[in-house]
């Protein structure tokens, strides 16, 4: 039940200005690798290259899902979603004027997701209480913690075999950014998830990631194989904490 | 409730409203209702789009018009009743909501609004230029005093008001259809967040595409029987800003998440300008509509239903 990404020599741009150049990252099979850089260096660019939103002018994307391979590059997002691959987009993107049970409910809106809706959603209460305290209540009133749950909770409706999060530390205070990592890691433990996440908490980030890239300028800058080497390391510190 | 039990209820009450209608018989009040009606359906198709996706279409007198020149087209090139003309208006309108979403959907926003404006604009260019249809001069219908149904004599205008209600029962029907499915769903979540509906697996290109097509066969439909209505349809009056201008304001002021919201704006907004018509003159009426839409935008920012919603919370949690 092997789910993995494989980003092979990816360049992307938004007309004339080149976000991404030359990228290639893998993400084994129940991995969970950490894309790291401050803003503006083409994280959430290079998500949305997977996730068919962006297209690629250049590279390969192939995503091995149960054992099978598929080239996602051209591939529509609402079939790339179908394949089991999840984004929780940056900055939450819930459905504001929508109660959180319709949220929820609307994260399994392709036909496979909705065979076993009722199995996800009840996972997602037991996960996630808060949520199934407050499942009438309108998404866009709740704290910005509770959506972060909420966004990563209509991911999950999907049943997803790969998980992107793209930065999910955004707005929130430290202690929460800290329980939504915990959470996220709790979800891969339990579902088996492969994760790919993109953020610029690097702290936070590096305690839940197996592995992790360093990416500036759209470039990968760094890789470390392990969460001790991106720790302890010179390159690091210059290129991205500017010490 | 169920959409069959909906349809039943609506279908009550519109043979409720024909029989005293009929009853009634006075032809002023028919060809008044006739234009109220026209504007429920307008209404409520513009909220398909503009409501439940949160596309502003400022162009639905191109669909309206190209509802009515395909009547006047056809009325020249082969004569079908009117329910059929209804038929024909759909799929032009449709393919036109089809292909102008096509080519305009990538743009969001006031973009979306402006795309949709020119669209007006490009084609009351091509009807005046358009001989057959009568130009710039304008196409005369002579609408039959009556018509023989089923060995029955129905006075015309009494015959296109039943026609028109029932074209409006039907979109209200669709329209309440299409709120509750999965389709509404869809909508809903283009309207709040498009990444994020896309991030979800929401078919986004595809739900717009429906939404602007059956919008746009709607707004056709509407505009199939105006010709016999009206008697002479020139460019000017089929393009005419009032049409683009009521079928944003009325679901505005009613309320633009449900389908009530465009038919009682419609009711609302349409007899208060027939009164004015009659009362005061007919140049009145866009004063109105724009004097309603500002009060409205202040006082009830969320339509007649959103004032109601918030006098029920209120109610609810003394």
């Amino acid at each position: 039940m092997a789910s993995s990404i494989t980003i092979e020599k990816v360049h992307a741009a938004y007309g004339a200005v080149r976000v991404i150049e030359d990228v290639s990252i893998n993400v084994k099979a129940g991995e969970t690798v950490a894309l790291l850089g401050t803003n503006g260096n083409g994280k959430s660019t290079l998500m949305k290259c997977v996730m068919g939103i962006v297209k690629p002018v250049a590279g390969n994307i192939v995503a091995e899902i149960d054992g099978e391979k598929h080239d996602l590059v051209g591939m529509k997002t609402e079939d790339i979603v179908d394949l089991g691959i999840a984004l929780v987009p940056e900055g939450r993107r819930l459905f504001p004027r929508l109660t959180v049970e319709e949220n929820l409910l609307l994260g399994a809106f392709r036909p496979k997701a909705r065979a076993q809706i009722k199995t996800n959603f009840d996972f997602c209460c037991e996960a996630f209480p808060r949520l199934a305290e407050r499942l009438k209540q309108l998404a866009g009133s709740m704290s910005g913690g509770e959506q972060q749950m909420l966004a990563l909770a209509r991911a999950l409706m999907l049943a997803p075999r790969i998980l992107l999060v793209d930065e999910p530390s955004v707005g929130l205070a430290p202690l929460l950014v800290a329980r939504t990592i915990d959470a996220i890691k709790q979800l891969k433990d339990h579902y088996q998830l492969t994760v790919l996440m993109a953020e610029q908490n690097f702290t936070q980030a590096i305690r839940i990631a197996d592995r992790g890239y360093v990416i500036v300028h759209g470039k990968i800058a760094f890789e470390g194989r392990s969460a001790d080497e991106l720790n302890n390391n010179d390159l690091i510190r210059q290129f991205y904490l500017g010490m | 409730m169920n959409t069959t039990k909906f349809a039943l209820i609506t279908i009550v009450v519109g043979a409720a409203v024909m029989a005293f209608a009929h009853w009634y018989s006075i032809d002023y009040l028919f060809f008044a209702s006739y234009t109220i009606l026209q504007f429920i359906v307008l209404a409520t198709a513009w909220n398909i789009l503009g409501g439940y996706c949160g596309y502003v279409n400022f162009g639905s007198a191109a669909f309206f018009a190209m509802g009515a020149y395909s009547s006047v087209f056809m009325h020249k090139f082969y004569p079908l009743p009117i329910p059929a003309l209804f038929i024909v208006s759909a799929i032009v309108s449709g393919i036109a909501g089809f292909g102008m979403g096509y080519l305009t959907l990538r743009l969001r926003g006031s973009f979306f609004a402006i795309a949709t404006l020119a669209l007006a604009v490009v084609l009351q260019t091509l009807v005046v230029n358009w001989e057959y249809v009568g130009g710039s001069r304008g196409a005369y219908i002579i609408r039959p005093e009556s018509i023989e149904f089923a060995g029955i004599t129905i006075n015309y205008i009494e015959y296109l008001f039943g026609l028109m209600l029932l074209l409006t029962i039907i979109a209200l029907v669709t329209a309440r259809a299409i709120e509750r499915s999965q389709l509404g769903f869809g909508f809903a979540t283009i309207r709040d967040d498009e990444l994020a509906a896309e991030a979800c697996g929401v078919p986004t290109l595809r739900v717009k595409l429906i939404a602007t097509t059956i919008s746009g066969a709607f707004m056709g439909m509407a505009g199939a029987p105006f010709p016999y209505y009206i008697g002479y349809l020139q460019p000017s009056s089929a393009f005419g800003l009032e049409y683009a201008v009521n079928s944003i304001a009325m679901p505005m002021i009613g309320g633009t998440t449900s389908w009530v919201g465009p038919l009682i704006g419609a009711i609302l907004l349409g007899s208060a300008q027939q009164y004015a018509t009659v009362s005061i003159s007919s140049e009145v009426n866009l004063l109105i509509v724009g004097l309603m839409l500002v009060a409205f935008v202040i006082i009830a920012p969320n339509g007649l239903i959103g004032l109601v919603q918030g006098w029920r919370r209120a109610w609810r949690k003394p």
